[in-house]
């Protein structure tokens, strides 16, 4: 996937003046935080949940690689095959090679992030294969040409009206007169046509949510059941997941679940939660006759032991998105890349390099709602900053910021230096300001008076004026 | 009279904050009027500057920890260290140990410092045990809950306990008032249309509440939302929340003239 994260600026402010786009952002803030909140109210042990949660990913991390080779242990056991993938690259080409080896012409996909990491879909048709999506957004995405725009909810940039559309246009062999005013008009639109083609691929392609080490299961969560369809019905399964999906056991994995569904989308659990673990063995009713897992590193195992590691704790819940005030005002696209909000900020930078995703970690205002909601206790904003320290380490930030930062910084070193420019200047503009008590125009301030007034200055600092009843105090005394 | 109920426990050194040194002095002299009535002996060190956050939220380390360690130096001797802005206390407090993590002269002098250090409201209620100001306000407010002080260091009933006993006050609460204001220190000029549409947002919700006067505690984000309802004409007083509580609220609000 192309990366447009240098172009933030431009990105967002296209997004900005997208009145489509503003319309179904307003879903994101309604849609998410009062359900998030409710269910969260409803179990007391939510926070020791999360402690525990940070505890069990934690301790898996400064363990990958043995809970990894478990895990693989136990895949062979059960008959399936892994495979690892160091880079993007090498995972598209596993996934090519085991298609071809099924003479596959068609595959269906199950909702998942990392082969949009990794560029999947792209790469399959342009070597003549045709990736399906099942999963309704990403259906509806894939109509568009489009990319995901959330991590959970990969169309919520669209309204209900431009999804009707490209049904319409998409579906141009049912009948123009029917109905598709309801979501679930939508919904029923698309199993319909999708139910067809479960039954003509031949390999059917997941995520994975978790990857247990100690069965050697890897587990989906979907509230569409089309997880289910992609891996049981096609004759291969391949299961593609980052390294950092690992936890150790089933007793884990069932503690973090109760989080991620209420951080998600609010409910108590989604409704299939749904694990694989290998080929169909004799007696079995359904299953695929063969089983793979790719497991994708990508950039992941050179974040291990950096100050970036916590981020790998990271379960894709979309919390901390559904509360940026960032994301909820310029969308997942403007991003520029597959992870948007505070989690895209701190991931991307670590993926494609720092030098192309630098905005990303700047673009936020240190809120810190994100780090309050994520289920997984991850600490972004204090990664954000640690993206910027490298940043300005490197020089990497604009000129003009890092020469008025070291001149502010010159004085704010400086008590007695500052304390002496601000006695002049402070007057004087506030001198400036007239009668009103606000400037509509500043020099060197216009990202400030483009938008909104600036409040202008009492009159004298209060250090001066501080000075001055000090002095009379003294006086009074002598 | 009131230097008889200063007890030795409660000498206080008044972090101002560069902007309210800046612009709002007002919010100064009021914190330093809470304080005393609430028994403080207060001392304004003249060694201060600005807490760092500009360059600390720049990635400037460097000069953070440089303008840190004036700030430690001025403060130390103190038995508290209080500002009013939940911000600036969130940096001295909670960041200020973590710049100097590893480093055996700095890093038990930052953390003694940071446990000294309080945001007023918070102090003066949590510490303090201050239950009512004793001043009066006629008419309506709203309250914006300013990120850093909300989400690092819990401040949320103590403000709106301390306007409960202003007489004449009646709290009208506004939508999402713990949503981020749109501020974020350089991020307002770095990326001024999106911090425009957030501050746009909270606007709408605070011409909602239908109160005469906004308050908060931090004067970064009191100066982006003035600016922006004077900017949309929408006749909305701002005003920091130790004014009103220190009953010097007649002069003229934030970013408005003398008349
Ligand atoms: S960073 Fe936290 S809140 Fe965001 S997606 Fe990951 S787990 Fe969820």
């Amino acid at each position: 996937m192309q990366i447009t994260s240098p172009a933030f600026k431009e990105n967002a402010r296209r997004a900005l003046s997208d009145a489509q786009l503003q319309k179904a952002l307003g879903h994101v803030r309604s849609g998410f935080i009062d359900k998030r909140q409710y269910a969260v109210e409803a179990l007391p042990e939510f926070d020791a949940l999360r402690d525990s949660a940070r505890a069990i990913k934690d301790h898996t991390l400064a363990h990958l690689d043995l809970y990894l080779e478990a895990y693989e242990e136990k895949v062979k056991k059960a008959g399936g095959y892994v495979h690892w993938a160091e880079t993007a690259a090498d995972a598209r080409n596993v996934i090519l090679e085991i298609c071809r080896a099924a003479g596959a012409r068609t595959v269906t996909k199950g909702k998942s992030m990392i082969t949009e990491e990794i560029g999947l879909n792209e790469f399959l048709e342009k070597e003549g294969v045709r990736p399906v999506e099942t999963d309704l957004g990403e259906y509806i995405i894939q109509l568009r040409g489009e990319h995901p725009s959330h991590i959970i909810a990969p169309a919520v940039h669209l309204t209900r009206d431009q999804v009707e559309a490209d049904f319409r246009r998409a579906h141009d062999h049912l009948p123009v007169a029917r109905d598709l005013s309801e979501p679930e008009s939508l919904l029923g639109e698309a199993r319909r046509v999708l139910r067809y083609q479960y039954f003509q691929a031949d390999v059917g392609i997941t995520g994975a949510n978790f990857l247990v080490a100690e069965t050697g299961s890897s587990i989906i969560v979907t509230n569409e059941g089309n997880g289910d369809l992609t891996q049981i019905l096609p004759r291969v399964h391949v299961v593609v997941a980052s390294i950092e999906k690992i936890v150790p056991t089933l007793e884990d994995v069932s503690q973090i679940l109760r989080l991620l569904a209420r951080s998600a989308t609010g409910q108590d659990m989604s409704v299939y939660t749904t694990l694989s673990t290998g080929p169909r063995r004799p007696g079995d009713p359904d299953g695929p006759d063969e089983y793979h897992v790719v497991l994708v590193d990508n950039g992941r195992s050179s974040m291990l032991g950096t100050e970036f590691q916590d981020m790998l704790r990271c379960i894709r819940c979309g919390a901390c998105m559904n509360h940026c005030p960032v994301y909820h005002a310029v969308g997942g696209h403007a991003y520029g890349w597959v992870y948007p909000g505070p989690m895209g900020a701190v991931l991307t930078p670590s993926l494609v390099g720092v030098d192309k995703a630098g905005h990303l970690p700047n673009a936020s205002t240190f809120c810190g709602r994100c780090e309050a909601v994520c289920p997984m206790r991850i600490p972004l904003p204090k990664m954000m900053r640690h993206w910027r320290e490298r940043e300005f380490s490197r020089g990497l930030n604009p000129a003009t910021q890092r020469y008025g930062l070291r001149a502010w910084a010159m004085f704010a070193r400086r008590p007695k230096l500052y304390r002496l420019a601000s006695s002049f200047g402070i007057p004087l503009l506030s001198f400036f300001k007239g009668r009103k008590g606000s400037f509509r125009y500043l020099p060197l301030a216009g990202g400030w008076t483009r938008h909104r007034e600036m409040p202008a200055p009492e009159g004298r600092t209060f250090m001066q004026q501080w000075r001055d009843r000090d002095a009379q105090k003294q006086e009074a005394r002598a | 009279m009131k230097s008889e109920r200063v007890e030795e426990s409660r000498r206080v050194g008044l972090f101002v904050t560069c902007l309210v040194d800046l612009f709002r002095p007002t919010v100064g002299f009021a914190s330093v009027k809470l304080l005393e009535n609430a028994g403080c002996q207060v001392d304004v060190p003249m060694a201060q500057t600005c807490c760092g956050q500009p360059a600390y939220n720049s990635g400037d380390r460097a000069d953070a920890i440089a303008i840190a360690r004036n700030t430690i130096e001025a403060f130390e001797d103190y038995d508290y260290v209080v500002t009013p802005s939940g911000s600036c206390a969130g940096m001295l407090k909670k960041h200020y140990p973590s710049l100097f993590k590893g480093d055996p002269r700095w890093e038990a002098r930052a953390e003694a410092f940071a446990a000294k250090v309080h945001e007023l409201v918070s102090f003066l209620v949590d510490v303090l045990g201050v239950r009512s100001v004793g001043a009066a306000h006629a008419g309506t407010v709203t309250y914006h809950d300013s990120c850093s002080g909300l989400r690092e260091l819990g401040i949320r009933e103590q403000p709106r306990n301390l306007l409960a006993s202003v007489s004449g006050l009646e709290l009208k609460e506004m939508r999402d008032s713990d949503v981020c204001c749109g501020f974020g220190g350089t991020f307002c000029v770095k990326y001024p249309e999106i911090s425009n549409r957030i501050v746009e947002e909270k606007t709408a919700n605070i011409r909602a509440a239908g109160a005469e006067t906004l308050l908060a505690g931090d004067l970064g984000c009191l100066m982006n939302m003035a600016g922006k309802l004077e900017r949309q004409g929408i006749d909305v007083k701002v005003r920091h929340v130790a004014e009103v509580l220190a009953g010097m609220d007649d002069g003229p609000a934030i970013g408005r003239g003398k008349g």
